[in-house]
């Protein structure tokens, strides 16, 4: 059975030309790139060379890379660095639909360290209550961290427009950009932002390396303390397969940029009127405007995820749920939760984020595979009849 | 992925006893929308309080559809008081084992068996005996009481895989805990 992927927000196919661009390092030039002689500087050489191209995919100078283990290390390590730098503020700010890998850190800070956290809510379309972002800045916050895109609903932040906004007043900005890098423009300078994260896994790079951008200048903690790798800012011997892989995929990725935003979008909005069309009970989830073009979070009513997300799996067919019952919580998702997204559909919302691997006949198996899914679900559940939410 | 075992994933591609059985004379109903899981059992029951049939609707994920499903299979043909021993740890056992986090889907079972046999008597079941410890999923004292004596549950992680109590906004962790240390004084 051939597999329809249509999970790339949570992870993405390498692509061919990165694997072709890693193998030869897997294999006969396995030298370490810090040392002093040439077999070891050929690898050397290619890492600055990936350097390089992390660089031009976000308008970044190569100094202002640092080469992490995955998104996760490079959001600790932003904020971790902020508070060090500003040990006397104490307040930090975020939104309530962050990734885990901020959130949690936040609520850590919080109730072990003592932070004063402002988790700033967004509305029912996902975008941010930007009034009470800019009210809730003081003299005393350390970091404003705010992620690019949502993983879930493809809602994104006016990131440049509130980055300014926020170093204007001397407080350090970060932005988690794992899921807009390769899906939107990103320039660094013009969004004003002091640091940012990405990941390799999620553009068609391997898992297990991220990055960290810190902007020329500016005062950093390391989180990772060791030797002299990544200028003394993380230390550790480099990931040097994966960094070049990483290398050829954000050169890829900027290639491709133009296609995300023609046909992989086209796609999405053909899967979406698809699924509108022809199954009743539906609703989109997220700014319809604002949005990455990969990415659809529906909610279908009286239906929960983990029973269609099986059915889906039965046909090969990759996806996501906001449902609690495929994480091991019991409420819906805490994006949609924050949106206020009715039970109803919260429970049996899907995520499908596409990448330029899919194809048209691909949207045409999954649409007929959800009718049947979503039909067969319905006629077992006690809150659908005579074709409506009952 | 979960690790359902092969009976859980028949019992959910393909249910058994689906759909509103139209002369049933006692349905039980439990869960909600809110909860992310319902279920409504219908049994028909004979002059000699026999089950001689049992279908179920149920909201849920495969393992609720699986636990309704085993359910039905298990009841059928049992007395009304043969029916109301059966047990969330029988619903679990049926289908080979449910994941911890899942055992609340074989509770939901045997809740929606004890409303309908008690909808058949003409028992008015007093809704939520009981003080209420989590207002989220509306779980009282009693319930976890229960629970912790049927199923030996130790800690408050338990009793969220078994009755969802705790697994909202987490107020109520510290009294789950108080109730469940009272259980285990009782001895």
């Amino acid at each position: 059975m051939n597999v329809i992927y249509t999970d790339n927000n949570a992870t993405t196919r390498v692509a061919d030309e990165v694997i072709e661009e890693m193998l030869p390092f897997f294999g006969g030039f396995y030298g370490n790139p810090s040392s002093m002689h040439t077999f070891g500087d050929r690898v050397g050489k290619k890492i600055r060379q990936a350097r390089q191209k992390v660089a031009d995919l976000i308008h970044a100078d190569p100094d202002e890379i640092i080469f992490t283990s995955c998104g996760t290390e490079s959001d600790n390590s932003a904020v971790f660095s902020a508070l060090n730098a500003y040990p006397d503020k104490k307040r930090i700010i975020t939104s309530n639909v962050e990734h885990p890998a901020i959130l949690n850190l936040f609520k850590y800070l919080r109730d072990k360290k003592g932070y004063d956290v402002v988790l700033v809510p967004v509305d029912k379309k996902g975008d941010l209550d930007l009034d009470l972002l800019y009210d809730s800045l003081s003299d005393d916050t350390a970091i404003v961290s705010l992620m690019w895109a949502n993983n879930e609903t493809g809602v994104i932040f006016p990131i440049p427009e509130i980055a300014e906004k926020v170093t204007e007043k001397g407080i350090l900005f970060h932005t988690d950009a794992v899921q807009a890098a390769g899906k939107i423009p990103i320039d660094v300078r013009a969004a004003h932002v002091d640091m940012l994260s990405l990941s390799g896994h999620k553009i068609h790079a391997p898992k297990g390396i991220g990055v960290l951008y810190v902007k020329k200048g500016m005062k950093f903690f390391p989180y990772l303390i060791g030797g002299h790798q990544e200028k003394g800012r993380r230390g550790g011997t480099e990931n040097t397969v994966s960094i070049i892989g990483l290398g050829k995929a954000c050169e890829l990725a900027a290639q491709q940029l133009p296609i995300m935003n023609t046909q992989v979008k086209e796609l999405r909005d053909y899967l979406q009127s698809q699924l509108l069309e022809k199954i009743p009970g539906v609703s989109v989830n997220g700014d319809l405007e604002n949005r990455l073009p990969n990415t659809l979070s529906i909610g279908f009513d009286a239906v929960e995820g983990e029973s269609i997300l099986l059915m889906l799996d039965k046909e090969g067919i990759c996806a996501s749920s906001g449902s609690a019952c495929t994480s091991g919580s019991l409420d819906p998702s805490h994006v949609l939760m924050a949106m206020e997204v009715p039970f109803k559909s919260a429970h049996g919302t899907i995520r499908f984020s596409l990448s330029h691997y899919n194809t048209k006949e691909e949207m045409d198996h999954i649409v007929k595979t959800m009718v049947s899914a979503i039909e067969t679900l319905r006629a077992m559940s006690p809150f659908w009849k005579d074709g409506k939410l009952v | 992925m979960w690790e359902y075992t092969d009976k859980v994933k028949d019992h959910f591609m393909h249910p058994r006893n689906v759909g509103e059985l139209k002369d049933a004379n006692a349905v039980g109903e439990t869960g909600s929308l809110n909860c992310g899981d319902a279920l409504k059992l219908f049994l028909k029951v004979d002059e000699n309080e026999r089950i001689v049939d049992a279908s179920f609707m149920t909201f849920g994920c495969a393992s609720a559809v699986a636990s309704s499903s085993a359910l039905t299979e298990i009841v059928k043909g049992m007395t009304l008081d043969e029916a109301a021993k059966v047990t969330n740890g029988d619903i679990a056992d049926y289908l080979g084992g449910l994941p911890k986090e899942k055992m609340h889907c074989s509770v939901m079972g045997k809740s929606a068996l004890q409303k309908a046999i008690a909808d058949y008597r003409g028992i008015q079941i007093m809704e939520k005996p009981g003080e209420m410890v989590c207002e989220c999923f509306e779980v009282t004292d009693l319930e976890i009481i229960d629970a912790v004596k049927a199923n030996g549950l130790e800690t408050t992680e338990d009793v969220t895989n078994y009755l969802k109590a705790g697994g909202g906004c987490g107020k109520c962790l510290d009294r789950i805990e108080e109730v469940i240390a009272s259980v285990k004084a009782e001895g």
